[in-house]
């Protein structure tokens, strides 16, 4: 039941205090002559109706959340904890700098620690989420092929070995995508690339993410970035991939110029469900002064006085957001940080690569595996051709059985090589428990697809909805409430 | 599953019927059934240029967002507005549904008939 239909006129919660300003009557053009339709209810009604739509949803902290290339980690709550604290949450963005120089240290340590991590310069916390982050890196690039005079640079090429998202942030961006396929190993095809690089001045630059949307590590990685930046273009690092990777492998030492880093994916800060989400973008040297928003500085440049500040980039591009972000994300990315420490980051992505093979090498008698890799890094791509084909059970019909399970499906029909797939991230913050039981879940719905797969085109069956007609969705969308 | 033999084909899966000289396009429908429902088509404009190898329209199905390549290269005489509120036509008669019409014909591409295409589409399996 919707909460307009819970509604009654009347109904409220008079808890505003009486005004004790002048009222001002707005002129008779600006008041508006429709009714405003806003739902009428008493707190406790509005407070269940909440709660109870929250029992309807599955997050990470209702169960196993495989969803591949998203990181669906356990986020700590010591996160939350630090986030609350009153020197973060009581500020205002425009307070003076000497009085906020917690803040200031937060922004500053979590700019170092990402510089380490990536091998880049200098970040800038201001991208809202990770195709944000995307988009102020093709800025930048942007940015540096006008500088040097080359405005003709606007083709970028995204193989589609790539993130999901890459292509539409490159048009955003104004710049004309061209693929690459990949070769029959799941990487990028190096001759290919050659072929449209070779000489090519138009070429803006590459996105990428290695290890890669099928989980799969590019060993020429280096020969990659190479072709590129001998054409004269840069080359941008989609963090999606990161969680595989932290602490043992550099996108800066990969030869890539700038990065985007999702902190609601790879630092544990929540995500689904609005997050907030927040895409902090990398960059080298040569980037820098083109960086968007400001950067944390030693002195300020007003006082004279050696306290925290904030600084423009010589060139900046501008704003991507207001201010410096979605700053409270930063600081739980970084208590995360700060928690693991320079042991545990490099441990968390070894678990995270250990859990996705441990389920991989357990499942590839039942599921083909799409590349038939030998090992995967974070995350692995399962091809249901054969079931689809043998009994008709589709990925989709097996992402249905998995919620009667309990279990949030992997992420479905993705990369779109891979005709029937379901690509799972477990996350190294799962136990082998959870992990043994997921798979056990997996072989019983195959089994089950060979048995019965009318159980499975007709799943879910105990979930608040059961199975959804999308395609009429898709075709005639309903997006508002239709008041009488 | 229909291989229509007045069709000629194109190995990205389009069916091309060529009219005096005009020429109408579609998809197969061996492309219709492994895309899956279509729930969205984007067409291009009476008097726009298309090019042999470059795509002219999309489809989306519940699952991913298609290119539609041209195997023709020419001038879009007619557009089957039709299935822009209707793109489920192009699923129920993937022949009967068709996407443009193409005047003023410079190029093609290599084209295959209904056999070979069948053949192919067998060896892609």
């Amino acid at each position: 039941m919707l909460v307009f239909e819970k509604s009654r006129p009347g109904r409220g919660v008079s808890a505003l205090p009486e005004c004790d300003v002048e009222i001002l009557k707005p002129e008779e053009k600006d008041i508006r002559t429709s009714e405003l339709h806003l739902p009428e209810m008493a707190e406790v009604d509005l407070s269940r109706h909440y709660t109870e739509l929250a029992k309807k949803a599955h997050g990470v902290n209702d169960g196993f959340y495989p969803l591949g290339s998203c990181t669906m980690k356990y986020n700590p709550r010591v996160n939350e904890k630090i986030a609350a604290l009153p020197g973060f949450t009581d500020v205002h963005p425009l307070q003076p700098v000497s009085t906020v120089q917690g803040c200031l240290r937060v922004i500053k340590e979590t700019s170092e620690a990402l510089c380490e991590i990536t091998g880049m310069n200098q970040f800038t916390m201001q991208p809202a989420a990770g195709a944000h982050g995307e988009f102020t890196g093709l800025l930048l690039i942007k940015a540096y092929h006008l500088a040097n005079g080359e405005p003709q640079r606007t083709k970028i090429i995204v193989p589609d070995s790539a993130h999901g998202t890459n292509p539409a942030s490159a048009v955003m961006a104004g710049m004309e995508v061209i693929n690459v396929d990949s070769t029959d190993k799941g990487l990028v095809d190096l001759d290919k690339l050659r072929e449209v690089c070779e000489g090519n001045d138009q070429i803006a630059g590459l996105m990428l993410t290695n290890p890669n949307t099928a989980g799969l590590f590019d060993p020429n990685i280096k020969e990659i970035t190479d072709i590129i930046h001998e054409c004269g273009g840069q080359c941008y690092y989609d963090g999606a991939n990161l969680n595989a990777v932290m602490g043992w492998a550099r996108p800066g030492d990969m030869g890539f110029d700038c990065v985007h880093l999702n902190l609601h994916k790879t630092f544990s800060t929540p995500h689904g469900g609005g997050g907030p989400g927040s895409g902090p973008v990398g960059c080298k040297e040569h980037l820098a002064k083109f960086m968007p928003g400001v950067k944390v500085v030693d002195k300020d440049a007003h006082s004279g006085k050696d306290i925290l500040s904030f600084a423009k980039a010589e060139e900046s591009l501008g704003e991507m957001k207001s201010f410096y972000g979605n700053f409270l994300v930063v600081v739980k990315a970084l208590t995360y940080i700060k928690m693991l420490g320079k042991e545990g980051i490099p441990e968390a992505s070894k678990n995270a690569v250990l859990n996705a093979n441990y389920m991989m090498q357990k499942l590839k008698g039942a599921y083909d595996m799409a590349f038939e890799p030998e090992v995967c890094m974070h995350e692995f791509v399962m091809d249901l051709s054969r079931q689809a084909k043998e009994t008709g059970v589709t990925a989709m019909d097996i992402a249905k059985g998995l919620l009667d399970n309990n279990i949030h499906p992997p992420t479905m029909y993705f990369p779109l090589t891979v005709h029937e797939a379901l690509m799972a991230e477990p996350c190294e913050t799962e136990s082998k428990e959870t992990l043994d039981d997921a798979i056990n879940v997996f072989l019983e719905l195959n089994d089950l697809a060979y048995s019965d797969p009318e159980k499975l085109h007709q799943a879910p069956v105990k979930t608040p909805v059961t199975r959804l007609d999308e395609v009429g969705a898709a075709r005639h969308p309903v997006l508002k409430y239709e008041f009488e | 599953m229909e291989f229509k033999k007045e069709a000629l084909y194109a190995k990205s899966h389009e069916w091309v019927i060529f009219d005096g000289d005009e020429a109408t396009i579609g998809i197969s429908d061996y492309a219709q059934s492994e895309l899956g429902d279509l729930v969205f088509v984007n067409l291009p404009e009476e008097g726009d240029e298309v090019e042999v190898g470059e795509s002219f329209a999309d489809v989306e199905s519940v699952k991913a967002v298609s290119d539609i390549y041209s195997p023709v290269t020419g001038v879009v005489a007619e557009i089957n507005e039709e299935l822009l509120d209707a793109p489920e036509k192009i699923n129920e008669d993937a022949f009967g549904a068709w996407f443009i019409k193409v005047k003023d014909i410079t190029d093609k591409a290599e084209l295959i008939s209904a056999e070979e295409y069948e053949a192919f589409c067998e060896s892609e399996e």
